[in-house]
């Protein structure tokens, strides 16, 4: 009986996706979920977001690919990853297996790519939602997608066409005015978006003078992050009222409260899940805590109640 | 593949154990059950952010209940694990990687510098397992042991109280034979019937680069153990990516122990 009760006080809704809690996996953090078996109980999440994926396989960027920075880390992984087909065939059938919604992150390069991977994931049954990944730093292109407003609008409006799933667009912290790419986002038809993806970002080695990176520069994640990702959550909620995955160096409970009290629906854990593989388990727990300690009778009270 | 492992355990004992070296003894029996040579801990320096992320230690040796980590102090992360004490709780996340395969009949280590810490715990492992007998003229255990100078010589009297054959050299000269590492098993090769002798290696990577090089001279096995930075430790973020001849392959997952022919150098 009192399980059932918290159930329905974390539970929340994305379009048409219901998650029994508000706590996701960030893509390209948490891989496939079987690399975590051993060490979460999986199906407590939320729900998973997987490593993005795109139509062919990409080899990925040379090594070095990670440098840790103050209170953070750049990355410049460059997609790598076995490509649509690999997926559906040895990712996604332990991913179904969990019974928790799985949302697939995908990426491309022309509307057409994007729509034709949409269509054949919607004929998944396990699929259950799409992340348009429109904003990764590291595919050693000038602009990213979601830096302009009108690229975006048309990748996520054929998305939409292509597919009935629940879109969800993840914006680049890395433009003059996210609220622009948002509503261009709303606009299109997106479900929901989810913000915000990794910082440009670059660290030197003073030893040998030259960068740490192979790619030169990376995406900066990790606690270093977080105030300015509260911020845009903040600015994108006032501004579009679809509802939005808040992500940017969560690593507690506590930060996870920022983002939903600024506005987000649901929250995914990033670069925390290197740290402590068990954080999206214990923001769980933490969030049930804080409603009870302070009598709050459903997480959705919290939303946005700045 | 064996279970990973996250939990707290005690700190047995953290001490010196040279210039810039220390040693750390973690009692964590599920951990060492599950765990073997070649194989590492990602553990969390101190609980909180800065430095973020976990530091990969290789299993310097496994016990019944603890086991042993070999550090030098080279950053944050380490010099504020040279301040953990001995009852403390660390968080440990572990056995990761693939650890050694020992097969072939002669054995030859190559230690460069830090490397002496995977290939220690490998050591006591064919020592003590019957499969190998150290004095019988049929099968051998070499060690050669490498550093810059003198005092970066780690744990040479631990190899011969094993009653292994130790071989040091020193860049410097300052103890043992003068000059590279790769230079004396080039040498100790010369002497020996190699046919049948496998390589472990650990080391910089000019040295393993060079170990590649001479395994496909003498026709040989080699296998060294790999270093990258890293992030996740459990095959997921794919940070740790070394490029062999099959593609980019994850150091902390299909690794950290690779044949050298297969590395793209």
């Amino acid at each position: 009986m009192v399980k059932k009760k918290t159930k329905s006080r974390l539970s929340v809704s994305i379009g048409k996706l219901k998650l029994k809690n508000p706590v996701l996996v960030a893509s390209g953090t948490f891989g496939y979920g079987q690399e975590y078996k051993d060490l979460v109980p999986l199906k407590k999440l939320g729900g998973i977001i997987t490593k993005t994926i795109t139509l062919k396989p990409r080899k990925g960027n040379p090594p070095p690919r990670i440098a840790e920075t103050y209170l953070g880390m750049i990355n410049a992984i460059g997609l790598e990853n076995p490509g649509l087909e690999v997926f559906l065939k040895e990712k996604l059938p332990f991913l179904q297996k969990l019974g928790i919604p799985v949302i697939v992150s995908i990426a491309a390069e022309t509307p057409e790519e994007f729509s034709e991977m949409a269509e054949r994931l919607s004929k998944v049954k396990s699929v259950s939602a799409l992340e348009l990944n429109i904003s990764c730093p590291n595919l050693g292109k000038k602009g990213l997608i979601s830096q302009d407003a009108e690229a975006t609008y048309e990748i996520v409006r054929a998305v939409k066409k292509a597919a009935g799933l629940t879109i969800i667009t993840k914006l680049s912290p890395n433009v003059t005015d996210i609220t622009e790419i948002a509503r261009a986002a709303e606009e299109a038809g997106s479900d929901c978006l989810s913000l915000v993806n990794t910082f440009f970002a670059m660290a030197v080695d003073i030893k040998t003078r030259k960068p740490k990176l192979a790619n030169v520069t990376g995406g900066l994640s990790g606690p270093a992050i977080k105030p300015q990702a509260l911020w845009m959550v903040r600015e994108v909620y006032q501004a579009v009222s679809i509802p939005l995955i808040g992500m940017g160096g969560i690593m507690n409970a506590r930060d996870a409260l920022e983002f939903i009290i600024c506005g987000a629906n649901a929250i995914a854990v990033g670069t925390g899940n290197f740290v402590n593989p068990r954080a999206g388990i214990e923001i769980v727990e933490g969030i049930e805590r804080y409603l009870k300690e302070n009598k709050i009778k459903n997480i959705k009270e919290l939303m946005g109640k700045l | 593949m064996s279970k990973i492992i996250q939990g707290k355990f005690k700190i047995v004992s953290n001490k010196k154990a040279g210039c810039d070296y220390y040693k750390m003894t973690i009692s964590a029996r599920e951990v060492v059950k599950a765990a073997s040579p070649g194989q590492f801990v990602h553990l969390r320096c101190i609980e909180g952010n800065q430095p973020l992320l976990r530091r990969p230690f290789s299993f310097h040796r496994l016990n019944s209940d603890n086991f042993e980590i070999l550090y030098e102090v080279v950053g944050q992360g380490t010099r504020l694990l040279t301040k953990r004490k001995k009852g403390e709780k660390i968080d440990v996340l572990g056995p990761l990687g693939n650890g050694f395969d020992v097969k072939g009949a002669n054995i030859i280590l190559v230690a460069g510098g830090m490397g002496v810490a995977p290939l220690f715990a490998l050591a006591e492992h064919i020592v003590h397992s019957s499969q190998f007998i150290v004095h019988s003229k049929k099968k051998k255990l070499y060690v050669l042991i490498g550093a810059r100078k003198k005092n970066h010589i780690l744990c040479e009297r631990d190899f011969r109280r094993l009653g292994t054959e130790v071989l040091v050299s020193t860049e410097d000269g300052s103890k043992g034979r003068r000059g590279l590492i790769t230079d004396s098993l080039k040498s100790l090769l010369s002497t020996i019937d190699y046919r049948l002798s496998t390589i472990y290696a650990c080391g910089p990577k000019e040295m393993l680069k060079e170990l590649s090089n001479i395994s496909a001279r003498f026709n040989i096995s080699a296998y060294g153990s790999l270093e990258e930075n890293m992030a996740c430790g459990v095959g997921a973020c794919l940070g740790c990516a070394v490029e062999t001849k099959r593609g980019y392959e994850r150091i902390c997952k299909e690794g950290p122990v690779f044949n050298l022919k297969d590395i793209k150098w």
